[in-house]
Protein backbone atom coordinates (compact mmCIF):
# COMPACT_ATOMS: atom_id res chain seq x y z
CA UNK A 1 0.00 0.00 0.00
CA UNK A 2 1.37 3.36 -0.60
CA UNK A 3 2.64 5.77 2.24
CA UNK A 4 2.31 9.46 2.69
CA UNK A 5 5.68 11.74 4.02
CA UNK A 6 4.75 14.89 5.02
CA UNK A 7 8.17 17.16 5.35
CA UNK A 8 7.35 20.25 7.59
CA UNK A 9 9.80 23.10 8.54
CA UNK A 10 8.77 25.31 11.49
CA UNK A 11 10.45 28.46 13.24
CA UNK A 12 11.51 25.78 15.65
CA UNK A 13 12.81 23.00 13.77
CA UNK A 14 11.26 20.19 11.35
CA UNK A 15 8.48 17.37 11.71
CA UNK A 16 8.33 14.32 9.72
CA UNK A 17 4.49 13.33 9.26
CA UNK A 18 3.78 9.69 7.93
CA UNK A 19 0.37 7.76 7.04
CA UNK A 20 -0.21 5.00 5.24
CA UNK A 21 -2.78 5.42 2.01
CA UNK A 22 -5.52 6.01 4.10
CA UNK A 23 -4.08 8.64 5.73
CA UNK A 24 -6.35 8.75 8.62
CA UNK A 25 -3.23 7.97 10.90
CA UNK A 26 -0.54 10.25 11.63
CA UNK A 27 2.86 9.38 13.14
CA UNK A 28 4.73 12.59 13.91
CA UNK A 29 8.61 12.57 14.59
CA UNK A 30 10.12 15.65 15.75
CA UNK A 31 11.47 18.27 16.12
CA UNK A 32 14.79 17.80 13.95
CA UNK A 33 17.20 20.56 14.01
CA UNK A 34 15.28 21.75 17.29
CA UNK A 35 15.51 26.01 17.72
CA UNK A 36 16.51 26.04 14.01
CA UNK A 37 14.82 27.72 11.58
CA UNK A 38 13.98 25.52 8.90
CA UNK A 39 13.08 27.50 5.68
CA UNK A 40 12.21 24.45 3.32
CA UNK A 41 12.25 20.53 3.59
CA UNK A 42 12.24 18.72 0.59
CA UNK A 43 12.94 15.16 -1.00
CA UNK A 44 14.13 14.19 -4.41
CA UNK A 45 11.57 12.75 -6.53
CA UNK A 46 14.67 10.71 -8.32
CA UNK A 47 15.50 8.95 -5.20
CA UNK A 48 12.87 9.81 -2.19
CA UNK A 49 15.22 8.72 0.37
CA UNK A 50 17.22 11.42 -0.78
CA UNK A 51 15.96 14.51 1.38
CA UNK A 52 17.12 17.79 1.99
CA UNK A 53 16.81 20.80 4.70
CA UNK A 54 17.55 24.57 4.76
CA UNK A 55 18.43 25.31 8.22
CA UNK A 56 19.51 28.79 9.21
CA UNK A 57 19.45 30.92 12.30
CA UNK A 58 20.31 34.34 13.35
CA UNK A 59 23.06 33.84 15.37
CA UNK A 60 24.87 30.76 13.32
CA UNK A 61 24.04 31.03 9.69
CA UNK A 62 22.98 28.79 7.03
CA UNK A 63 23.33 24.87 6.89
CA UNK A 64 22.40 22.59 4.38
CA UNK A 65 21.24 19.15 6.31
CA UNK A 66 20.58 15.86 4.11
CA UNK A 67 18.93 12.34 4.75
CA UNK A 68 19.97 9.46 2.43
CA UNK A 69 17.62 6.99 4.52
CA UNK A 70 14.48 9.03 4.01
CA UNK A 71 14.92 11.37 6.83
CA UNK A 72 16.24 8.56 9.94
CA UNK A 73 19.03 10.40 9.87
CA UNK A 74 20.79 13.40 8.68
CA UNK A 75 23.97 15.06 8.33
CA UNK A 76 24.96 18.88 7.56
CA UNK A 77 26.97 18.82 4.13
CA UNK A 78 27.62 22.09 2.35
CA UNK A 79 26.59 25.76 3.54
CA UNK A 80 29.06 28.23 1.51
CA UNK A 81 26.61 30.33 -0.72
CA UNK A 82 29.23 32.81 -2.17
CA UNK A 83 28.02 35.10 -4.63
CA UNK A 84 29.95 34.99 -7.66
CA UNK A 85 32.40 38.05 -9.47
CA UNK A 86 31.82 41.34 -7.70
CA UNK A 87 28.57 41.24 -5.55
CA UNK A 88 27.23 45.33 -6.35
CA UNK A 89 24.78 46.48 -4.95
CA UNK A 90 20.59 46.47 -4.89
CA UNK A 91 17.74 49.12 -3.35
CA UNK A 92 17.26 48.84 -0.04
CA UNK A 93 13.62 49.49 2.00
CA UNK A 94 14.78 53.37 2.01
CA UNK A 95 15.65 53.64 -1.90
CA UNK A 96 19.59 53.53 -1.28
CA UNK A 97 21.84 51.21 -2.63
CA UNK A 98 23.35 48.40 -0.87
CA UNK A 99 25.59 45.42 -1.36
CA UNK A 100 23.95 41.93 -1.82
CA UNK A 101 24.33 39.66 1.20
CA UNK A 102 23.61 36.04 1.54
CA UNK A 103 21.30 35.60 4.66
CA UNK A 104 19.62 31.81 4.20
CA UNK A 105 17.93 29.49 1.36
CA UNK A 106 14.58 29.72 1.37
CA UNK A 107 14.10 27.26 -0.94
CA UNK A 108 15.33 23.85 -2.57
CA UNK A 109 14.18 22.27 -5.71
CA UNK A 110 15.75 18.74 -6.45
CA UNK A 111 16.06 17.48 -10.09
CA UNK A 112 13.44 15.24 -11.32
CA UNK A 113 16.40 13.06 -12.95
CA UNK A 114 19.62 12.85 -10.62
CA UNK A 115 18.97 13.09 -6.52
CA UNK A 116 22.79 14.81 -6.10
CA UNK A 117 21.67 17.81 -8.14
CA UNK A 118 19.27 20.50 -6.57
CA UNK A 119 19.12 24.33 -7.11
CA UNK A 120 18.85 26.87 -3.60
CA UNK A 121 17.02 30.24 -3.63
CA UNK A 122 18.10 32.54 -1.29
CA UNK A 123 18.03 35.79 0.46
CA UNK A 124 19.69 38.18 -1.21
CA UNK A 125 17.91 36.61 -4.57
CA UNK A 126 19.88 34.77 -6.48
CA UNK A 127 19.96 31.19 -7.68
CA UNK A 128 22.16 28.33 -6.28
CA UNK A 129 23.19 25.08 -7.54
CA UNK A 130 24.92 21.63 -6.13
CA UNK A 131 25.71 18.68 -8.44
CA UNK A 132 27.05 16.81 -5.44
CA UNK A 133 23.80 16.36 -3.53
CA UNK A 134 24.96 20.04 -1.30
CA UNK A 135 28.57 19.49 -0.52
CA UNK A 136 29.51 22.29 -2.75
CA UNK A 137 27.40 25.26 -4.45
CA UNK A 138 28.13 27.68 -7.30
CA UNK A 139 26.24 30.14 -7.84
CA UNK A 140 24.33 30.84 -11.67
CA UNK A 141 25.07 34.52 -11.72
CA UNK A 142 23.43 35.08 -14.53
CA UNK A 143 19.95 35.75 -13.11
CA UNK A 144 21.29 38.38 -10.10
CA UNK A 145 23.62 40.12 -12.17
CA UNK A 146 20.36 41.03 -14.87
CA UNK A 147 20.61 44.64 -16.02
CA UNK A 148 17.27 45.12 -13.71
CA UNK A 149 18.83 43.66 -10.37
CA UNK A 150 20.10 46.60 -8.66
CA UNK A 151 16.24 47.71 -9.02
CA UNK A 152 15.33 44.81 -6.95
CA UNK A 153 14.35 46.07 -3.85
CA UNK A 154 13.15 43.49 -0.80
CA UNK A 155 9.01 42.82 -0.10
CA UNK A 156 8.52 43.27 3.61
CA UNK A 157 10.21 39.35 3.91
CA UNK A 158 13.30 40.31 2.39
CA UNK A 159 14.22 39.98 -1.22
CA UNK A 160 14.21 36.19 -1.58
CA UNK A 161 13.89 33.79 -3.99
CA UNK A 162 11.17 31.81 -3.15
CA UNK A 163 10.07 29.76 -6.20
CA UNK A 164 11.86 27.74 -8.33
CA UNK A 165 10.09 25.93 -11.21
CA UNK A 166 12.25 23.36 -13.27
CA UNK A 167 10.49 22.06 -16.67
CA UNK A 168 9.68 18.29 -16.62
CA UNK A 169 10.55 17.98 -20.27
CA UNK A 170 13.66 20.27 -20.30
CA UNK A 171 15.47 20.94 -17.31
CA UNK A 172 17.72 23.94 -19.24
CA UNK A 173 13.88 25.50 -18.92
CA UNK A 174 13.87 27.42 -15.72
CA UNK A 175 11.37 29.50 -13.83
CA UNK A 176 12.20 31.54 -10.84
CA UNK A 177 10.13 33.73 -8.84
CA UNK A 178 11.48 36.86 -6.41
CA UNK A 179 9.43 38.96 -3.85
CA UNK A 180 9.58 41.65 -4.83
CA UNK A 181 11.17 41.63 -8.09
CA UNK A 182 8.95 39.21 -10.05
CA UNK A 183 9.86 35.85 -12.54
CA UNK A 184 12.64 35.60 -14.59
CA UNK A 185 12.99 32.84 -17.05
CA UNK A 186 16.00 31.05 -18.68
CA UNK A 187 15.87 28.29 -21.17
CA UNK A 188 19.72 28.10 -20.98
CA UNK A 189 20.06 26.22 -17.50
CA UNK A 190 20.13 29.73 -15.53
CA UNK A 191 23.21 30.95 -17.82
CA UNK A 192 20.79 33.98 -19.05
CA UNK A 193 17.27 35.37 -18.04
CA UNK A 194 14.61 37.53 -19.12
CA UNK A 195 12.20 38.88 -16.97
CA UNK A 196 8.86 37.17 -17.63
CA UNK A 197 6.03 39.21 -16.10
CA UNK A 198 3.91 40.68 -18.87
CA UNK A 199 0.17 41.14 -17.52
CA UNK A 200 0.78 41.43 -13.95
CA UNK A 201 -0.30 44.41 -12.90
CA UNK A 202 0.76 46.14 -9.30
CA UNK A 203 -0.52 49.03 -8.31
CA UNK A 204 1.76 50.72 -5.85
CA UNK A 205 4.36 50.87 -8.26
CA UNK A 206 5.53 53.98 -9.87
CA UNK A 207 4.76 51.77 -13.33
CA UNK A 208 1.93 49.15 -12.93
CA UNK A 209 2.89 47.12 -15.75
CA UNK A 210 6.66 47.26 -15.10
CA UNK A 211 8.75 44.80 -17.00
CA UNK A 212 10.27 44.20 -13.14
CA UNK A 213 9.64 44.57 -9.52
CA UNK A 214 5.72 42.66 -8.55
CA UNK A 215 5.38 40.76 -5.50
CA UNK A 216 5.14 37.36 -6.69
CA UNK A 217 4.00 35.05 -3.92
CA UNK A 218 4.58 31.96 -5.17
CA UNK A 219 3.67 30.02 -8.84
CA UNK A 220 2.01 26.12 -9.02
CA UNK A 221 2.82 23.82 -12.59
CA UNK A 222 0.87 20.44 -13.11
CA UNK A 223 3.47 18.45 -14.96
CA UNK A 224 0.80 17.11 -17.32
CA UNK A 225 0.60 20.92 -19.11
CA UNK A 226 3.39 22.19 -18.11
CA UNK A 227 2.99 25.63 -19.79
CA UNK A 228 0.30 26.48 -17.59
CA UNK A 229 1.71 28.51 -14.67
CA UNK A 230 -0.36 29.55 -11.36
CA UNK A 231 0.86 32.45 -10.05
CA UNK A 232 -0.29 33.89 -6.28
CA UNK A 233 1.01 37.28 -6.24
CA UNK A 234 0.76 40.06 -3.50
CA UNK A 235 -2.70 41.16 -5.14
CA UNK A 236 -4.29 38.71 -7.75
CA UNK A 237 -4.35 35.81 -8.51
CA UNK A 238 -2.79 34.84 -11.98
CA UNK A 239 -2.74 32.65 -14.99
CA UNK A 240 -0.37 32.09 -17.60
CA UNK A 241 -0.85 29.79 -20.45
CA UNK A 242 2.57 30.22 -22.38
CA UNK A 243 5.01 29.18 -19.68
CA UNK A 244 4.68 32.40 -18.22
CA UNK A 245 5.77 34.87 -21.18
CA UNK A 246 1.91 36.38 -20.41
CA UNK A 247 -0.42 36.50 -17.17
CA UNK A 248 -4.17 37.16 -17.09
CA UNK A 249 -6.02 37.68 -13.70
CA UNK A 250 -8.12 34.78 -12.66
CA UNK A 251 -9.07 36.04 -9.41
CA UNK A 252 -12.87 35.51 -10.34
CA UNK A 253 -15.30 35.68 -7.38
CA UNK A 254 -12.75 35.33 -4.54
CA UNK A 255 -13.30 36.89 -1.35
CA UNK A 256 -10.00 38.51 -1.59
CA UNK A 257 -7.12 37.92 -3.95
CA UNK A 258 -4.74 38.20 -1.50
CA UNK A 259 -2.59 35.01 -0.17
CA UNK A 260 0.50 33.21 -0.27
CA UNK A 261 0.53 29.41 -1.50
CA UNK A 262 -1.08 28.23 -4.53
CA UNK A 263 -1.13 24.76 -5.86
CA UNK A 264 -2.58 22.25 -8.51
CA UNK A 265 -4.41 18.80 -7.70
CA UNK A 266 -2.23 16.30 -8.34
CA UNK A 267 -4.44 14.66 -11.28
CA UNK A 268 -6.19 17.63 -12.68
CA UNK A 269 -4.31 20.99 -14.25
CA UNK A 270 -7.47 22.99 -13.88
CA UNK A 271 -8.04 22.08 -10.14
CA UNK A 272 -6.33 24.80 -8.44
CA UNK A 273 -6.40 25.98 -4.60
CA UNK A 274 -5.27 29.12 -2.66
CA UNK A 275 -6.15 30.63 0.57
CA UNK A 276 -7.24 33.95 0.87
CA UNK A 277 -6.30 36.11 2.98
CA UNK A 278 -7.88 40.10 4.29
CA UNK A 279 -5.49 41.80 2.68
CA UNK A 280 -1.67 43.21 2.88
CA UNK A 281 -1.71 44.69 5.78
CA UNK A 282 -4.11 42.14 8.15
CA UNK A 283 -2.29 38.63 7.33
CA UNK A 284 -5.53 36.55 8.21
CA UNK A 285 -8.35 34.91 6.76
CA UNK A 286 -11.58 36.87 6.03
CA UNK A 287 -14.37 37.06 9.47
CA UNK A 288 -12.08 34.71 11.53
CA UNK A 289 -12.76 31.44 9.05
CA UNK A 290 -10.22 29.51 7.76
CA UNK A 291 -10.92 28.77 4.15
CA UNK A 292 -9.24 26.97 1.14
CA UNK A 293 -10.29 28.38 -2.47
CA UNK A 294 -10.82 25.13 -5.01
CA UNK A 295 -11.28 26.08 -8.65
CA UNK A 296 -11.93 23.25 -11.14
CA UNK A 297 -11.78 25.43 -14.40
CA UNK A 298 -8.41 26.79 -13.97
CA UNK A 299 -9.44 29.88 -12.17
CA UNK A 300 -12.51 32.45 -12.52
CA UNK A 301 -14.89 30.57 -10.53
CA UNK A 302 -13.84 29.40 -6.65
CA UNK A 303 -15.95 27.27 -4.04
CA UNK A 304 -14.55 27.61 -0.75
CA UNK A 305 -13.71 24.30 1.10
CA UNK A 306 -14.59 24.42 4.98
CA UNK A 307 -15.93 21.29 6.36
CA UNK A 308 -13.39 20.38 8.66
CA UNK A 309 -11.43 24.01 9.38
CA UNK A 310 -11.99 26.28 11.87
CA UNK A 311 -15.21 28.51 10.96
CA UNK A 312 -14.63 30.97 13.69
CA UNK A 313 -12.07 32.65 15.70
CA UNK A 314 -9.09 31.76 13.63
CA UNK A 315 -6.64 34.37 13.01
CA UNK A 316 -3.69 31.89 11.12
CA UNK A 317 -1.72 32.49 8.42
CA UNK A 318 -0.68 29.85 5.29
CA UNK A 319 2.81 30.99 3.91
CA UNK A 320 3.35 30.63 0.33
CA UNK A 321 5.78 27.37 0.93
CA UNK A 322 3.57 25.70 3.60
CA UNK A 323 0.31 24.05 1.14
CA UNK A 324 1.12 20.94 -1.29
CA UNK A 325 -0.58 17.78 -2.94
CA UNK A 326 0.20 14.37 -2.85
CA UNK A 327 -0.17 12.19 -6.14
CA UNK A 328 -2.24 9.48 -4.63
CA UNK A 329 -5.48 8.41 -6.49
CA UNK A 330 -7.75 10.58 -5.01
CA UNK A 331 -5.72 14.11 -4.75
CA UNK A 332 -4.32 14.85 -1.20
CA UNK A 333 -3.84 18.06 -0.16
CA UNK A 334 -2.24 19.71 2.69
CA UNK A 335 -1.68 22.98 4.48
CA UNK A 336 0.65 24.08 7.53
CA UNK A 337 -0.23 27.47 9.37
CA UNK A 338 1.37 30.14 11.19
CA UNK A 339 -0.57 28.82 14.60
CA UNK A 340 1.12 25.47 14.11
CA UNK A 341 -1.45 23.20 12.63
CA UNK A 342 -1.12 21.04 9.54
CA UNK A 343 -4.25 19.96 8.07
CA UNK A 344 -4.85 17.06 5.25
CA UNK A 345 -7.80 16.04 2.74
CA UNK A 346 -7.71 13.03 1.27
CA UNK A 347 -9.93 13.86 -0.96
CA UNK A 348 -8.77 16.73 -2.85
CA UNK A 349 -10.13 19.94 -0.44
CA UNK A 350 -13.68 18.44 0.65
CA UNK A 351 -13.32 17.86 3.90
CA UNK A 352 -10.24 18.39 5.89
CA UNK A 353 -8.35 16.98 9.75
CA UNK A 354 -5.93 18.81 11.54
CA UNK A 355 -3.02 15.95 11.95
CA UNK A 356 -0.72 17.94 14.33
CA UNK A 357 -2.03 21.45 16.15
CA UNK A 358 0.79 22.63 18.39
CA UNK A 359 3.80 23.00 16.19
CA UNK A 360 5.99 25.95 15.78
CA UNK A 361 4.79 28.55 13.31
CA UNK A 362 5.19 26.23 10.07
CA UNK A 363 7.48 27.71 7.19
CA UNK A 364 7.14 24.91 4.69
CA UNK A 365 5.41 21.92 3.70
CA UNK A 366 5.51 19.06 1.25
CA UNK A 367 4.46 15.65 0.25
CA UNK A 368 6.15 12.81 -0.95
CA UNK A 369 3.95 10.07 -2.06
CA UNK A 370 5.57 6.51 -1.26
CA UNK A 371 5.14 3.35 -2.97
CA UNK B 1 45.61 22.17 24.56
CA UNK B 2 43.26 25.01 24.25
CA UNK B 3 40.16 24.52 25.48
CA UNK B 4 36.60 25.55 23.66
CA UNK B 5 33.25 25.73 25.02
CA UNK B 6 30.69 26.24 22.37
CA UNK B 7 26.92 27.40 22.43
CA UNK B 8 24.15 24.53 22.47
CA UNK B 9 23.75 24.60 19.42
CA UNK B 10 27.05 24.41 18.04
CA UNK B 11 27.84 21.62 19.82
CA UNK B 12 24.87 19.88 18.18
CA UNK B 13 26.04 20.54 15.00
CA UNK B 14 29.45 19.07 15.69
CA UNK B 15 28.19 16.69 17.53
CA UNK B 16 30.46 16.86 20.71
CA UNK B 17 29.26 16.72 24.16
CA UNK B 18 31.20 19.70 26.48
CA UNK B 19 34.63 21.32 25.84
CA UNK B 20 36.40 20.77 22.68
CA UNK B 21 40.14 20.46 23.06
CA UNK B 22 42.06 21.94 19.99
CA UNK B 23 46.05 21.81 19.69
CA UNK B 24 47.16 25.15 18.68
CA UNK B 25 50.70 26.57 17.42
CA UNK B 26 52.09 29.37 19.45
CA UNK B 27 51.20 32.33 19.26
CA UNK B 28 47.78 31.22 20.59
CA UNK B 29 45.57 34.37 18.98
CA UNK B 30 42.09 33.99 18.81
CA UNK B 31 42.25 33.43 14.91
CA UNK B 32 44.17 30.88 15.86
CA UNK B 33 41.88 29.24 17.74
CA UNK B 34 39.14 29.64 15.23
CA UNK B 35 41.02 28.22 12.19
CA UNK B 36 42.14 25.14 14.48
CA UNK B 37 38.29 25.03 15.81
CA UNK B 38 37.29 25.17 11.52
CA UNK B 39 40.24 21.86 10.85
CA UNK B 40 39.27 19.88 13.56
CA UNK B 41 35.51 20.47 13.08
CA UNK B 42 35.05 21.78 9.50
CA UNK B 43 30.89 21.88 9.83
CA UNK B 44 31.40 25.04 12.06
CA UNK B 45 32.84 26.60 8.95
CA UNK B 46 30.46 30.07 8.13
CA UNK B 47 28.66 29.59 11.76
CA UNK B 48 31.11 31.07 13.68
CA UNK B 49 32.95 33.49 10.89
CA UNK B 50 32.46 34.34 7.50
CA UNK B 51 33.96 32.03 4.68
CA UNK B 52 35.51 34.37 3.22
CA UNK B 53 36.05 37.65 5.12
CA UNK B 54 36.48 35.77 8.43
CA UNK B 55 34.03 38.57 9.63
CA UNK B 56 32.56 37.50 13.19
CA UNK B 57 28.95 36.59 12.67
CA UNK B 58 27.07 39.40 14.20
CA UNK B 59 25.73 37.58 17.35
CA UNK B 60 28.27 35.51 18.06
CA UNK B 61 31.11 36.52 20.79
CA UNK B 62 33.83 35.63 22.58
CA UNK B 63 34.39 35.31 25.92
CA UNK B 64 37.77 34.45 28.05
CA UNK B 65 38.82 35.03 31.69
CA UNK B 66 35.92 37.30 32.59
CA UNK B 67 36.77 39.43 29.21
CA UNK B 68 35.17 40.23 26.47
CA UNK B 69 37.55 39.62 23.48
CA UNK B 70 34.74 39.51 20.56
CA UNK B 71 35.84 43.10 19.27
CA UNK B 72 39.39 42.17 19.41
CA UNK B 73 41.59 41.34 16.08
CA UNK B 74 42.17 38.09 15.21
CA UNK B 75 45.82 38.48 15.90
CA UNK B 76 45.06 39.43 19.53
CA UNK B 77 46.95 36.84 22.01
CA UNK B 78 44.65 34.98 24.03
CA UNK B 79 44.96 35.12 28.09
CA UNK B 80 47.96 33.16 29.20
CA UNK B 81 45.65 30.76 30.94
CA UNK B 82 44.04 30.17 27.80
CA UNK B 83 46.92 29.69 25.90
CA UNK B 84 47.92 27.33 29.00
CA UNK B 85 44.67 25.27 29.12
CA UNK B 86 44.19 26.41 32.39
CA UNK B 87 40.46 28.67 31.11
CA UNK B 88 38.62 27.72 28.20
CA UNK B 89 37.48 30.41 25.41
CA UNK B 90 33.95 30.84 25.39
CA UNK B 91 32.19 31.13 22.31
CA UNK B 92 28.59 32.26 23.35
CA UNK B 93 25.47 32.86 20.92
CA UNK B 94 24.62 36.38 22.20
CA UNK B 95 21.10 37.08 24.04
CA UNK B 96 18.67 38.11 21.70
CA UNK B 97 14.87 37.60 21.23
CA UNK B 98 13.32 34.76 19.32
Amino acid sequence: MSRVRVLVGTRKGAFVLTADGRRDEWHVEGPLFGGWEIYHVTGSPADPDRLYASQSGGWFGQQIQRSDDGGATWRPVGNEFTYLGEPGTHQWYDGSQRPWEFTRVWHLEPSPADPDRVYAGSEDAALFRSDDGGVTWRELPGLRTHESGPSWQPGAGGMCLHTILLDPRDEQRLRVAISAAGVFASDDGGTSWTPSNKGLISEGIPDPDAEVGHCVHNLARHPDRPDTLYMQKHWHVMRSDDDGRTWYKISGDLPTDFGFPIEVHAHDPDTVYVVPITSDYLHVPPDGRLRVYRSRGGGHEWEPLTNGLPQKHCYVNVLRDAMATDSLDDCGIYFGTTGGQVYASPDAGDTWTPIVRDLPPVLSVEVQTLP
Amino acid sequence: MIRVTLPPHLRALARVDGEVALDVAEPVTLGSVLEALEIDYPVLRGAIRDHRTKRRRAFVRFFACEEDLSHQPPDTPLPTAVASGAEPLLIIGAMAGG
